[in-house]
């Protein structure tokens, strides 16, 4: 008789929605310029839709050069006027207030994240928005400690700096961004992805509520051409990108010859590596939170496991049972695991590469689980069997989709984790510290988690090798980014 | 029987546990939100698992008789209601509460074996078994020699199991691990292991005379090793967490865990108990406040 475990049980959850009535979304959000919502030069606005019912939720301003130039100007005045001259102390005052608001209000942004990303509330809500309050909270302290940061240097603010965010975690990203721009003392103007601008305009609301002097943040809304406006605009100092390589490579290009700063944090193709002396129930829990975190909208998302083939059968029929009991869905049901595509763009290419995983001969395995009829939505998949050559592979998937392989060596491992144009996160199971430490200094990547999976901390520097990136954001290495010193 | 045909594991070599990542697990678990009907059907079959017990030195006959009624009459107000699993006294009770549970389904179950430390001889534990199986316990709850295992002693521990079991006969055969002396779960996980080859036909956390008591983490832990051993023997054992849960939120997110790793085969109370004495009211007030709206007072519900 074959062995199976049945998680279709008699007893099943009942929806549990996290209520909405508490969340007020305007019809139209202009940008937020110079402390004020102005609306864009062009007149012209796009829709901002829920992910999960395919219903718009409000429209943005779409933002062209002259709203970007607009934007600029105002941030270059409030840098000259106010911020340049505003004591350190006084900086990391204001900071302290906006972690405080959003601490306040976190349950409303967490429900907005939701909405308009996909994401489950169970993730905006116990990640999500707590770590924005914690990057806030970190470099406000920083704010006047910098000459304690760089020992015997002198330093100073570079200016404005231009932001460009992506969609998968919209106010994290923010967060990281603001923060130290503005704990360094520079002024910013913030371009939020495409598909998910709301959480940055409610924080454009908190900022005003927090009487930051006007300019200090500017948030502009757009596409692509609204970001290139502001890469090109000759008065911006310092641009942060984060998003794909593709986009990266085109920004380095446009940077190039220029004086200005940049950083960028882009695509990965992270490695999860399980030795046969790891805690193997314990591995699989960080194999699931490595991929099918934020539905594996995930730069740096574990999408390659290797698991070593002493216990192969055994992790992925673990693995295979914990993917079960994952429940896909509505993304404010607190029970939900596993949310909506962000966009419909997206959901495309994720089917498309599990199209080419299927032709390329690697094995399909996708869990039972029903999906809602209206939305975004793929179910948890493995590709078992898969080969360093396929595709699915090499490129970055950026959904819940994850290639499995198996190994004899431990060399093994670690040449097909490194064999890879990207470098941003790779993870290490097994419970041999010694072994911990040799294999994880061979990984190369920014971020190499021993024993777990997805854990931040703003303290923590983030960061990618080869193709994932330039620079450092979080702990004291984000603050290099955005100073002079002398 | 099982341990006849198959290759036993080298217990020095049982899989290794790691602490953080069951805390992570169990944060997820307690995160899931039952509400409304889920909840409903949750309280009730919590009740259906109850082990109902009462293991004090004051234990009387009145009490014992007393308690086995309320197994019975859960809360007459309700229709519909289950009755508890089992009784579980000491076992010079056994025969009072054999013949109060007379012609009902709620099973008595026995502590044996020098109940709660098991410090005596072989001979004297497996002769207690067979008086408590003869009077007429339908379940016999064993401990384990806490310190042959940690002397490394293996081979004892599955040896005494093996020998207990076969005292139980018919009755069926709940090892108790005591988790809250076991220092490590590494060490449960190997304690599991021992338990389920030697015999056992449900592990259980704790004698409740130890904290902690039952955990949800050391519940998880155990439960994967019941998972790998049915994987590995094509044999159920049967998982019951003793000890501290006594309130109706707790017990569900038990419940949480048991479907999530076991599915729907041991959600039954045939594969799954709840070892608690104050549960059932907890229970009882909650299943009367989702059909009425309105918590009761403690004093409408009747204390046994």
């Amino acid at each position: 008789m074959e062995r199976r475990i049945e998680f279709n049980t008699s007893w099943q959850y009942s929806p549990a929605p996290e209520s909405t009535d508490h969340i007020v979304l305007s019809k139209r959000y202009d940008n937020f310029i110079g402390g004020a919502f102005v609306p864009p030069a062009s007149g012209k606005y796009f829709d901002t839709i829920n992910p999960a019912t395919e219903e718009k939720l409000s429209e943005v301003a779409l933002s062209d050069e002259a709203d970007v130039n607009r934007a600029v100007e105002s941030a270059r005045e409030a840098f000259n006027r106010y911020w340049s001259k505003c004591l350190p102390a006084e900086r990391g005052k204001y900071l302290y207030r906006i972690a405080r608001l959003i601490q306040e209000r976190a349950r409303e942004f967490a429900v907005i994240e939701s909405l308009d990303g996909g994401k489950p509330i169970r993730e905006s809500r116990t990640v999500d928005i707590p770590l924005v309050a914690a990057h806030f909270f970190y470099y406000a302290g920083w704010a006047d400690k910098l000459e304690y940061a760089f020992p015997n240097r002198r330093v100073s603010p570079l200016g404005v700096a231009g932001q460009i965010i992506p969609w998968n975690f919209p106010l994290l990203m923010a967060a990281w961004k603001i923060a130290p721009a503005l704990a360094c003392g520079n002024t910013v103007v913030l371009k939020p992805a495409e598909t998910t601008p709301l959480t940055a305009l409610k924080l454009a609301e908190l900022i005003q509520e927090a009487d930051l002097p006007p300019g200090v943040v500017n948030i502009i809304t757009g596409a692509g051409e609204t970001g290139q406006a502001l890469v090109r605009h000759p008065d911006v100092d310092k641009i942060a990108f984060t998003g794909s390589t593709e986009v990266g490579r085109i920004i380095q290009k446009e940077l190039a010859g220029t004086n200005k700063k940049y950083t960028l944090e882009l695509g990965g193709k992270a490695a999860n590596i399980i030795f046969e002396d790891a805690a193997l129930d314990q591995a699989v829990e960080g194999i699931i939170n490595g991929i099918f975190f934020n539905q594996g909208h995930v730069c740096c998302a574990g999408s390659r496991l290797f698991v070593q083939e002493s216990v192969a059968d055994t992790v992925i029929r673990k693995l295979k049972d914990r993917m079960e009991s994952l429940i896909v869905g509505n993304p404010l049901d607190k029970n939900t695991d596993i949310g909506a595509i962000n966009s419909r763009q997206q959901l495309d290419t994720i089917n498309s590469y599990i199209e080419i995983g299927q032709k390329e001969g690697a094995e399909l395995y996708q869990t039972s689980c029903p999906l809602p009829e209206r939305g975004y939505w793929c179910r948890p998949t493995l590709f078992l069997n898969a080969s360093q050559s396929h595709r699915i592979v090499q490129e970055e998937i950026f959904g819940p989709v994850l290639a499995v392989q198996t190994f004899r060596t431990a060399e093994e491992a670690i040449e097909k984790a490194n064999n890879t144009p990207y470098g941003l996160s790779g993870g290490v199971w097994s419970d041999k510290g010694a072994k911990v430490f040799k294999i994880t200094s061979k990984i190369r990547s920014g971020v190499v988690w021993a024993n777990t999976y997805n854990k931040f901390d703003p303290t923590a520097p983030f960061g990618g090798y080869k193709e994932s990136g330039v620079g450092r954001e979080g702990g004291l290495h984000g603050l290099l980014p955005y100073v002079n010193l002398a | 029987m099982a341990a006849a045909t198959q290759t036993l594991p080298d217990f020095r070599y049982s899989p290794v546990v790691d602490q953080v990542g069951v805390a992570d697990r169990i944060a997820r678990v307690t995160a899931r939100s039952i509400k409304k009907e889920s909840k409903i059907e949750a309280l009730k079959l919590a009740l259906s698992m109850l082990d109902l017990t009462t293991l004090d030195a004051k234990d009387t006959a009145g009490k014992v008789r007393q308690l086995c009624y309320k197994a019975r009459h859960l809360h007459d107000d309700l229709p519909d209601l289950p009755t508890v699993a089992a009784v579980c006294v000491y076992p010079n009770m056994v025969s009072v509460a054999k013949k109060a549970l007379e012609g009902s389904t709620v099973k008595v179950a026995s502590v044996a074996t020098a109940f709660p430390t098991g410090m005596t001889s072989l001979d004297i534990k497996l002769e207690e078994t067979r008086r408590v199986v003869s009077e007429g316990a339908d379940e016999v709850d064993m401990v384990i020699s806490r310190g042959r295992f940690f002397a490394g002693d293996y081979n004892y521990v599955f040896d005494e199991i093996a020998a207990v079991k076969e005292a139980c006969g018919q009755a069926h055969l709940k090892v108790i691990l005591e988790t809250g002396e076991l220092e490590t779960y590494d060490n449960v996980r190997r304690a599991s292991e021992i338990a389920m080859y030697a015999g056992a036909d449900f592990i259980k956390t704790s004698t409740g005379k130890v904290k902690p008591a039952a955990t949800l983490e050391v519940t998880l832990v155990m439960l994967e090793a019941i998972r790998d051993y049915y994987y590995q023997t094509g044999r159920m054992v049967g998982m019951k967490p003793a000890g501290g849960i006594s309130n109706a939120k707790l017990a569900i997110q038990y419940l949480v865990l048991l479907k999530e790793t076991l599915g729907e085969a041991w959600m039954t109370p045939q594969y799954f108990r709840f070892g608690a004495s104050s549960l059932a009211n907890d229970l009882l007030m909650q299943i009367v406040k989702q059909k009425t709206g309105i918590y009761q007072s403690i004093d409408y519900f009747s204390k046994d």
